[in-house]
């Protein structure tokens, strides 16, 4: 081969490749810039909502109602509404998780169901609380507060089956066959070994059901709607942190907006918090597992 | 020492009618139990199928009312007692479309770090902090939007792109931008555009997880062949990961759109929340979410009430649509994973 050819080869093979790093690096680039992206929109706003709802915050709106300025009926209603919440959505949530792990692992059925879980995963909040408020506040007529633990268990619960599922369907098949070699019927089985195994996985997925519905505002507008007085009557409308904050921050007074600013705070670091704390039974259970 | 010496066993013998009769009550209890949790699993499905068939028969006087118009129609008269459909349902799917553009590139960025580009003892705080993103109340999204977003769009953002792309004119009245009108207008803050862009940082984090899965379910033969080749980073993940993650890929963002679709609290809050028709991006306008969200509590007229309940319907089928599109091609990645 001639030498002329040799060199020119190898510079196009040079150019090659200089194109191919180029792109390359900015791609790589772009990925770091793009991930930075996300990291700076979410200290930002968290960082405003602490910077904000940290200067409204102070003892008297743990003692006022909303009619006062104040956030404690908002407080407890929100506690109220998200323990009817998971008190309705944990025992069924985990028993149709059991169904599908337990009885219709490969089924037709089963797949059905939890492809029809994972819809209801995502479907739209606000459409779920129209649907109780037509099952339940339209019949009555009036909005109460059981309508919006309904309404927030529809949401917990599918967040709870999924986990059920999966959680039950990694405890061994051995422990089974274990206990049912022993003459154990199948449901004591279930009861006192699966979900004894389990547990930390069901506690987790119900710690990050309620670490959902805790914040959310959509589905209790027409449901529980919203009250300024002090109510624990689940038949009338109690007062929730989300929809108050949603009120307070319509408004044009600089009072109401920095209540709303303190209440966004409080609902943001339960949430986080529970996330957080669901994340590490979830850690500790596998590295003991491990 | 004796005969007896079998009965030694823990207690006396079980009588074998008593057996039987034990063994008989296990097997219905079993079924009892069984029964139970197949009802529950049912709740799932009646769940869904309440919500549908709860919306479409309260939404049943509009439906009648208006008939197909409900969905052509532009007017929302609640004086008149007209309502159409068109512009919640425009204002949805646009701020939801704005929201993919900018959300899908971001996402794909950083689940492409997040796999293939960060040093390993990155990757999980990273990615963990980018969930947390998931994690925070829709409302709070909505309050950063209206106090600190809107107001930056208003007088940085929008301004730019009036001038650079729309119909901005300098002080000598000559055209300075493209005169595209879909950037161009009054800058005033809220609108489609705005809405979209504070839906597209709420929808990041579940599209880059989807894809930050999928994107670990790739065979490490298959890259590390094309490593051995001499390829780069970017071509191993743009040649060789997303061909074979493809349909599970677009099943992420047909889940993130799933959620841009329906989410309200957000959007309320920037949107505007005006029913005229809308000429450019800047514009004010509505979505399904925000109609319902804030004319529901104040709809004392029976037509209104039932075509905000018609609306809810409308949106809880094009999400579903969306939704199970995208289950069923992140399904066809499981089973694949299964061979």
């Amino acid at each position: 081969m001639d030498a002329r050819d040799g060199i020119a080869a190898t510079r196009v093979a040079e150019r090659m490749y200089r194109r191919r790093s180029f792109t390359n690096a900015i791609a790589l680039g772009f990925a770091g810039i793009a991930t930075l992206l996300g990291l700076f929109f979410l200290s930002w706003i968290l960082w405003t909502t602490i910077q904000r709802g940290s200067s409204a915050i102070h003892p008297a709106i743990f003692r006022k109602m909303t009619l006062e300025g104040g956030l404690l009926n908002a407080i407890v209603g929100t506690v109220l509404l998200s323990f009817m919440g998971i008190a309705i959505a944990t025992p069924i949530g985990v028993a149709a998780g059991t169904y599908l792990s337990e009885y219709a692992k490969l089924r037709k059925f089963g797949e059905a169901i939890r492809f029809l879980n994972d819809i209801l995963l995502s479907a739209p909040s606000i459409v779920l609380g129209m649907f109780v408020y037509t099952l339940i506040v339209m019949p009555a007529h009036s909005s109460s507060a059981l309508a919006g633990g309904v309404a927030l268990a529809l949401i917990a619960l599918p967040v709870i089956v999924r986990t059920s599922d999966e959680m039950l369907r990694l405890v061994p098949g051995a422990m089974r066959e274990a206990a049912l070699s022993l003459g154990v019927p199948q449901w004591k089985v279930t009861v006192q070994v699966l979900y004894r195994s389990a547990l930390p996985g069901i506690t987790t997925g119900v710690l990050l059901a309620l670490a959902r519905i805790a914040g959310e505002t959509a589905p209790l507008l027409f449901t529980a709607a919203s009250n300024f007085y002090w109510s624990v009557n689940p038949t009338k409308p109690i007062a929730s942190l989300p929809v108050a904050v949603f009120n307070f921050a319509s408004q044009a007074d600089d009072a109401q907006i920095a209540l709303a600013w303190a209440g966004a705070l409080l609902i943001t670091l339960f949430v986080l918090l529970l996330s957080v704390l669901a994340r590490g039974i979830l850690l500790r259970n596998k590295v003991a597992h491990e | 020492m004796t005969a007896n010496a079998p009965s030694i066993a823990a207690g006396p013998p079980v009588p074998v009618k008593d057996a039987e009769a034990g063994s008989r009550r296990d097997a219905r209890n079993d079924r009892l139990f069984r029964g139970a949790m197949l009802l529950c699993a049912l709740v799932v499905l009646l769940a869904l199928v309440g919500a549908a068939g709860g919306t479409l028969w309260e939404g049943r006087l509009a439906f009648k009312a208006f008939g197909w118009h409900f969905f052509t129609s532009t007017s929302w008269d609640v004086n008149g007692g007209k309502f159409g459909a068109l512009m919640p349902i425009l204002g949805t799917l646009v701020t939801s479309l704005v929201a993919i553009v900018i959300a899908v590139p971001v996402s794909f960025g950083i689940a492409m770090f997040l796999t293939e580009v960060a040093p390993r003892w990155m990757r999980a705080p990273v990615g963990t902090a980018i969930e947390l993103l998931a994690g925070i109340p829709s409302i709070i999204y909505g309050m950063w939007g209206f106090f600190v977003f809107m107001p930056i769009m208003s007088e940085h953002v929008q301004p730019w792109l009036i001038n650079h792309l729309g119909d901005g004119t300098n002080e000598a009245g000559k055209a300075t931008g493209l005169g595209l009108s879909f950037f161009s207008g009054a800058p005033i803050g809220m609108g489609l555009l705005t809405a979209g862009i504070v839906l597209a940082v709420m929808i990041v984090p579940f599209i880059s997880s989807v894809m930050r899965e999928v994107f670990l379910t790739v065979p490490s033969r298959l890259k590390e062949s094309a490593y051995a080749l001499g390829s780069t980073r970017w071509e191993v993940l743009w040649d060789i990961v997303l061909p074979y993650t493809r349909t599970a890929v677009i099943g992420g963002v047909f889940l993130g759109l799933g959620r841009a679709l329906g989410e309200t609290m957000a959007v309320t809050f920037v949107i505007g929340n005006s029913h005229d028709v809308p000429n450019s991006l800047m514009s004010p306008g509505t979505s399904i979410a925000a109609t319902i969200a804030n004319e529901f509590n104040e709809a004392s007229d029976p037509l209104h009430r039932s075509s905000l309940i018609a609306l809810a319907f409308v949106l809880f089928m094009v999400t579903f649509t969306v939704l199970a599109i995208a289950k069923l091609m992140l399904r066809r990645l499981a089973s694949r994973e299964g061979n």
